[in-house]
Parts: C-alpha cells; sequence; structure tokens
C-alpha cells in the first residue's frame, strides 16, 4: 500500500517534470542564442550592427551590419500582409457565411492542405514559376521582394483563414439577425456587425501570419535574390535576416559566425514581440467574452 | 392530443418563400456595394482554391514524370541524385523524434489536464511559454540546435542533434492536441474508475488514454507532417550528409533537405519536381491519415 | 384598415407542418397579439412577416401575406420590406458598439450619411423609446454595458430609427424584469398610434392589458381570432377557453 502511494506520488513527480520541459526548453534556448550572440554585438557594436547598412563579413576590415537585413523582412512580411491578408480575411468570411454546405466539404479541406504544404516546395514553386513569370512581365532577374511576398501571401493565407473563420463563427447570431431585421443586405450585415465583432480573433490570425512570414526562410532564400539591399521596386532582390543566416551559417567562422547567431538574435526578439502582442490580443479578447 | 403535423412528403411543397435570383438583383440594384462585396469575398476564396490547385496541380504534373527508377535506386549518387537514402533517412529522424518528443509531450498534457488546479500560475506560465515555442520559427530552432546540440554538446551534425531539436520543435503541437484529447474525455470515467478504488495513476493508465488514444495519435501524426517537411531547423543540425545515417551520430540529409539543396544546386532541376511530388505525396498521406483519425474520435464523441 | 393580410398560409420545416391554413388580417394602428403555449407557431407566423424565415434551412411557405395590398414574397425588396416591417427581438441583441452607432445602423443602411440628421433621428427614436433621459449622456459608450432592460429598448429605438410602418415584437419582455416590462408595455400603447404592433407573447396578462386584438394558436393551427376583450371574456372554441383560465396541458 505505502509502495502504492509512493508511485502515484513518483508520477505526479514524473509528469510535473515532463509539464516544465517547455519552460526549460524557451529558457535554454534563450540563454544560449543570447550567450553566443550578444558577444558578437558587443564587439560589433551595437548600433553598427542593428544600424549598420554594409554586410561585408570577409572584406579586410569586416562590416557586420544587418539593417538593410532588418528592413528587408519586414518588406516582404508587409508585402505577403498585402497579398495575404485581404484574401484570408475575405474567404474566412465566405467560408464562415456564403459557402454552400456541398462546396463548403470542398474548399475547408482544400485550405488547410495549403498549410500542409513544406515551405520547401513553396519555395521550389516560386524558383520554378513565379521568378521566370516576374522576369519576364515585369523585368529585373525574378527572385525579387515582390516574388518572396506573393509566396509567403499564399503562404499565410492557411493561417488568417483559419483563425478568421473561427472568430468569425464564435459571433453570436443574433447580431446578424438584427442587422437584417433592419433592412440591410446579407453583406451589409456580415461585414458591419459579424466582422468588427470579430475583430480581435482577426487579428491574432493576422499576427499569426505576421510571425509565420517573418520567420519563413526556406521559401524566401530561393527566391528573393538574397541582394544585401533595401529595395525600391518590387522587382528588386533582397535578403531577410532568415535568408542570411541559412546562407552563410555552413562556410562562417569566427566573428561572422558569431555575428549570424546575432542576427538570429534580432529575429528572435521580432518573434518573441509578436508572440506577446498575440497574448496580450488573446487575453484581451477573452476577458471582454468572458 | 395528438400533434398530427408530420407531412409525408414536403418535396412537392411549391414554396413561395424562395428567394429568386430576381428578387436578389433587385435588392443588389438599390445595394450595389452589396453585390461587389459579394463578388470579392467568393473571388478570394476562388483564388485561394485556385493557389492550391495550381501548386499542386503543377508539382504533379512536371513532377510524375520524373518519378523514374533512378529516383529511387538504393545508392545515392551525384548523377542519379536517389532520394532513397534521404526517405530512410526522414523515416529514422521521424522516428527518434517521436520518441523523444511523445513521451515529453504526452506527459505534459497529462499534468495540465488531470494534476494542475484550474488557475495556477505555473500551468499559465507553462502554456505561455508552450505558446511561444510555438511561434518559434524554424530556422531559430535550427540555430539553437547547431549552439547546442551539434556544439556544446559535441554532438556534430547527427542525426541525434536532428532529431532533439525537432523535438523541441513538435513538443507543442503533441502537448496541445493532448491535452485536448485529455479534456474531451467525460468526467464521468473519471468518477467511475475512482468509486471502484482505483488510484489516479491506475485511471489515467487504464482508462483515460485509452479513451483519449484517436485524439493524441491524430495529433502525433500532426508533428509528423512537421517533421518530414521541415528543412531550415535541420541543415545545420542533422547536416546533409548524401548517404545513409548509419548511427545515431552520423550526420543525414531528410527528404526535404535534400530538395533544398537539389533547388538550390539548380542542376537535377527533373530530379527536384519528382523529390517535390514524393514529399508531397508523404505530407498530405500523414496529414489525411491525422484527419481520418481524429473524425473518428469526433464521431466517437457525438 | 387592414395592414397586413395572411391567406391560406402553410409553413413546413422539413417535414413538419408548422403552421396550418392561416387566415388573419392584422389592423393598422393597433396592437395585435398572438398568443398560445409553446411551440404552436406563433413566432413562427412572426417571423414570416418579414421573412426572416428565409433564414431558416428548408422552411417552406405557401400562400399569401400582403402589406397594404402587396405580396411580401412577390417582387418586392426583401431588405425594403424589413425597413418598412420592423422586429424586437426576444432576447435583446444591441451590436458591440456604441449606443449611437446602434441606433444609426439602420437609417445609415438606407444611406443617411448627413451627421445632423443622424444625430436628429438618434435623438428622436431614443425619446420614441422613452430612454433618451437614461442614455443621452452615454451615447458613445458600449451598449453592451447597459441594463437588459435598456439594452431591449434600445433596440425598439433602433428599430424605430429606420420609420418602420409595422413592428413585429417576439417575446420582447419575457427576459425582463416587471418594471421594465411595464415600461415596454406603456411604450408599446404610445407607438401604437403611429405604428401597426405585432406581438408574440407568453404572458396572457400581458395581451390582455395592451392588445387591442388577440390569436389564439394550437399546434400550428389559429384556433380563434378576434377583439381580445371578446377572446379573453367570451371565447367562441373551448380549446382558447381552457387556455386563457389556464386549465390547458
Amino acid at each position: 500500500m505505502r509502495l502504492n502511494r509512493f508511485g502515484e506520488k513518483a508520477m505526479q513527480g514524473v509528469f510535473f517534470l515532463t509539464a516544465i520541459t517547455s519552460i526549460a526548453a524557451v529558457v535554454i534556448i534563450c540563454v544560449f542564442l543570447f550567450y553566443n550572440g550578444v558577444p558578437a554585438m558587443a564587439e560589433i557594436g551595437f548600433f553598427n550592427f542593428v544600424g549598420g547598412q554594409k554586410w561585408a563579413p570577409t572584406n579586410v576590415p569586416a562590416s557586420y551590419g544587418i539593417f538593410n537585413m532588418i528592413i528587408a523582412s519586414i518588406y516582404v512580411t508587409a508585402g505577403a500582409i498585402v497579398i495575404g491578408v485581404p484574401i484570408g480575411i475575405l474567404t474566412a468570411v465566405f467560408l464562415a457565411r456564403f459557402c454552400p454546405k456541398p462546396l463548403y466539404k470542398i474548399l475547408k479541406p482544400a485550405t488547410e492542405l495549403l498549410a500542409g504544404i513544406p515551405s520547401i516546395v513553396y519555395g521550389f514553386f516560386g524558383l520554378m514559376v513565379i521568378v521566370p513569370f516576374i522576369r519576364d512581365h515585369f523585368g529585373g532577374n525574378g527572385s525579387s521582394w515582390l516574388a518572396a511576398s506573393i509566396v509567403l501571401g499564399i503562404m499565410i493565407l492557411p493561417t488568417i483563414i483559419g483563425v478568421s473563420e473561427s472568430a468569425i463563427r464564435a459571433v453570436p447570431e443574433s447580431y446578424y439577425e438584427g442587422a437584417l431585421a433592419l433592412g440591410a443586405t446579407k453583406e451589409r450585415s456580415v461585414f458591419r456587425t459579424i466582422l468588427p465583432a470579430a475583430k480581435s480573433g482577426v487579428l491574432a490570425g493576422v499576427v499569426l501570419g505576421i510571425g509565420r512570414a517573418l520567420g519563413e526562410t526556406m521559401a524566401v532564400v530561393l527566391i528573393a535574390g538574397n541582394q544585401v539591399q533595401i529595395p525600391t521596386r518590387l522587382t528588386d532582390g533582397l535578403r531577410t535576416m532568415t535568408a542570411n543566416i541559412v546562407m552563410e551559417m555552413g562556410y562562417s567562422t569566427g566573428l561572422h559566425r558569431q555575428a549570424l547567431i546575432a542576427t538570429g538574435v534580432v529575429l528572435f526578439v521580432f518573434i518573441l514581440l509578436i508572440t506577446l502582442s498575440m497574448q496580450a490580443i488573446k487575453s484581451r479578447s477573452e476577458k471582454k467574452n468572458g | 392530443m395528438d400533434d398530427n403535423r408530420i407531412i409525408a412528403d414536403p418535396k412537392s411543397i411549391k414554396a413561395i418563400n424562395k428567394v429568386s435570383f430576381k428578387q436578389r438583383m433587385i435588392s443588389y440594384k438599390k445595394k450595389p456595394l452589396s453585390l461587389v462585396m459579394l463578388i470579392l469575398v467568393a473571388l478570394a476564396a476562388a483564388l485561394s482554391a485556385a493557389a492550391l490547385v495550381f501548386i499542386i496541380v503543377y508539382v504533379l504534373v512536371k513532377g510524375i514524370p520524373n518519378l523514374t527508377p533512378d529516383l529511387f535506386s538504393l545508392t545515392y549518387n551525384s548523377d542519379n541524385v536517389s532520394c532513397m537514402p534521404s526517405i530512410i533517412n526522414t523515416i529514422m529522424l521521424t522516428l527518434l523524434t517521436l520518441v523523444i518528443a511523445v513521451p515529453f509531450g504526452v506527459g505534459a498534457a497529462i499534468y495540465l489536464a488531470e494534476y494542475a488546479k484550474k488557475g495556477n500560475k505555473l500551468v499559465k506560465v507553462i502554456r505561455t511559454m508552450a505558446e511561444t515555442l510555438a511561434g518559434i520559427p524554424s530556422i531559430v530552432y535550427g540555430l539553437f540546435g547547431m549552439l547546442f546540440f551539434v556544439s556544446a554538446l559535441h554532438w556534430g551534425y547527427s542525426l541525434l542533434a536532428g532529431a532533439f531539436t525537432l523535438a523541441i520543435m513538435v513538443l507543442p503541437t503533441i502537448m496541445r492536441t493532448t491535452e485536448e484529447a485529455l479534456i474531451t474525455v467525460p468526467d464521468s470515467y473519471r468518477e467511475g474508475s475512482f468509486g471502484l478504488g482505483a488510484g489516479k495513476l491506475r485511471t489515467i493508465v487504464k482508462i483515460i488514454l485509452p479513451s483519449a488514444m484517436p485524439g493524441i495519435l491524430a495529433g502525433i501524426i500532426l508533428a509528423v507532417g512537421r517533421i518530414v517537411g521541415e528543412t531550415a531547423a535541420l541543415i545545420y543540425t542533422y547536416g546533409s550528409a548524401t548517404g545513409y545515417a548509419a548511427g545515431p551520430l552520423s550526420s543525414g540529409r531528410s527528404l526535404a533537405v535534400h530538395m533544398y539543396v537539389l533547388a538550390n544546386e539548380g542542376l537535377h532541376t527533373d530530379q527536384a519536381w519528382g523529390t517535390a511530388v514524393v514529399l508531397l505525396v508523404l505530407v498530405f498521406g500523414i496529414n489525411t491519415l491525422s484527419a481520418f483519425i481524429a473524425k473518428k474520435l469526433g464521431s466517437k464523441k457525438g | 384598415m387592414d395592414k397586413i393580410t395572411v391567406e391560406n398560409m402553410n409553413l413546413y420545416y422539413g417535414n413538419f407542418h408548422a403552421l396550418k391554413d392561416v387566415n388573419l388580417r392584422m389592423e393598422k394602428n393597433k396592437i395585435t397579439a398572438f398568443i398560445g403555449p409553446s411551440g404552436c407557431g406563433k413566432s413562427t407566423l412572426l417571423k414570416s412577416l418579414n421573412r426572416m424565415n428565409d433564414l431558416v434551412e428548408g422552411c417552406k411557405i405557401t400562400g399569401e401575406i400582403k402589406l397594404d395590398g402587396e405580396d411580401i414574397y412577390g417582387d418586392m425588396d426583401i431588405n425594403l420590406l424589413r425597413k418598412r416591417v420592423g422586429m424586437v427581438f426576444q432576447k435583446a441583441n444591441p451590436f458591440p458598439m456604441s449606443v449611437y452607432d446602434n441606433v444609426a445602423f439602420g437609417p445609415r443602411t438606407h444611406g443617411i450619411k448627413n451627421k445632423k440628421e443622424l444625430d436628429q433621428i438618434v435623438e428622436e427614436s431614443l425619446r420614441d423609446a422613452a430612454i433618451w433621459d437614461e442614455l443621452k449622456d452615454r451615447l458613445k459608450k458600449s451598449a453592451l454595458g447597459l441594463s437588459g432592460g435598456q439594452q431591449q429598448r434600445l433596440c425598439i429605438a433602433r428599430a424605430l430609427a429606420v420609420k418602420p410602418e409595422v413592428l413585429l415584437m417576439d417575446e420582447a419582455t419575457s427576459a425582463l424584469d416587471p418594471i421594465s416590462t411595464g415600461k415596454i408595455e406603456e411604450l408599446c400603447l404610445k407607438l401604437k398610434d403611429n405604428y401597426t404592433i405585432v406581438m408574440v407573447t407568453h404572458n396572457m396578462q400581458q395581451a390582455l392589458r395592451i392588445s387591442n386584438n388577440t390569436a389564439f394558436f394550437l399546434l400550428g393551427e389559429m384556433v380563434e381570432y378576434g377583439s381580445t376583450d371578446t377572446i379573453f371574456s367570451a371565447p367562441k372554441d373551448k380549446r382558447t377557453e381552457e387556455y386563457i383560465t389556464g386549465r390547458f396541458g
């Protein structure tokens, strides 16, 4: 009997330990990234690193400025948002409020399938189809801000559609009926009562999509051109922080390698900020509904 | 009093309240903006669907003709760029990752669903951390894996380093789906088991886990899909050696990494299309399996 | 004068015959009450008068319903119909926006953009709904913060703001306390000078207090229809008598 009770306690302890692995994982990830990245930032100089426009790790003396890449990451994410958010939200509205049932049974799994395509396949598809298309029709060499924006815009669609659709479905039907009863068209009722009521959920989906776009690597590195510059036209190439890491990590050593890790730290901080704002949105909407 | 209001054949009724196309047009004529919105919404949905269909059909059309026996020959060389070794490597990677991640993910979910008290601060922290993990991009996982497993633990580019890195990556997925599955197990099961004098542990192992199994499985399969499709987290952990990974400490490339290398070199485009088909079929097969199992769970509940 | 006429109307939900051969005339500037036990079809009939039943899957209607002699299931613009025939729901359903925006939603829907005009409509509607004094200082506050009774009167104001001819009230007071109920009943008596009111109620006392005509429904049939006084003092049908004297089911 005593042994039995001991077993119960011991297993509870084991379950507890497994539960705190996620805390441990986040802590270790933070520690290792910062421990390896921050000294490089100190050595290069924080402002030279984050604000410097020249990235020439093999020059003598070398320059490690990632400003252009930070901007490029933001540009590419913005491009993905411009393409993915309107289409995503409108698709979610269609699925939740306009879609005939038989069509829904096809369309819904289709949007989920979109999430299952590996990013390398997206990247390769972009490289073989979208890049040549842009080269032939808009000029430049095709690998560009525009190409990356289109592919990322498609990649964040399932995230935005999924989260927005469930937010729209959670809105009480009474709002919709109330608007209809005042003589509003179906479309007006949906867009003026339901969508505003689902706003924080939709916003959460968009933020989640931003996180995905900002962190995407394999698709971007194949199609964005990877020139370290701030693009002035949509057909110009650019290099994101993620692309920088994956391209150069293989052969880098010393301070160069550390600078790449520091690039990862900057990216990580961006992602943490997004996760935080995401959680803020969530707890706010929970408070409102609870 | 009996209610004789069930009629035999509702189809024969000629209803007047069906909104006809003409009526709809009368409304839209007055509210053209509504018609515009309707068209926009339908167009967006069509675009989303078209994107999927286009990508898949294009990959299939380009790739299927390239599914030659050469592509699947047992040994890799730079002519046949066989994806066979990478398929085997991917399977080993997947198995090892699951061996590491499943106990932790399921254990954590059991703690959250069965032991933790509601409103516990620590539980909130655990959830926040799991969400944070879920938001970290794979390239950052790759960096971390390289710094920790490859360098600090001196494992080098290896199966073990890749599997541990991915295990952390899929942990939140397994945790979340398992917890959801555990929560849907009705409390009456627990009460029934306690009522028979079974301890908590016995109740969990004998009663709760079996009835939550389909949900847990669906989550694990979802995680498998992520592992198979993953690239960025593996390049600098599992490495990209072309052969079979002979042991836990040897390097090998997974299928997705293999495809990246092919795409990046640009020398074997045809084979890259073929590999893309293999990858797509694998990932979609896995996702369909997961959806099927989850659906079985859903129908059992209802 | 008849505002709404219902002729030989039948309504089906799938293979369930929910309303049978209903014939009914609702008089202008009067309050007509529908009474009867739950599931008798009275709310269903009410919702057919502004075509809200169109939203229900598998709902089929036959027969004819006319508003001022015009077939509402014919070529009439549905949105215009719903503007002319306003509705107040059983559970107050203000939109999650400010009091002002709630009331202005309808007028804006129908193309009024002028701020001054909107201000005027909002004030008028809130006054008509006897809630202006309570809300005039919190027009910009969220409507979800109001009490249940206030929310329901806000919904009445919202319905009035599109200047309807008919007001349908679907058990509009069933979720409210007696004081709020009293206020809304008083309001109905005042409103009938300008509107035709059709209400569904579970509360027979309420029908007796404020309605001019009453229709009694049972199992999808309209058993009896007449002036409220007659229905309650000298019902012709035995079933009506049983129901109003509480000897029913």
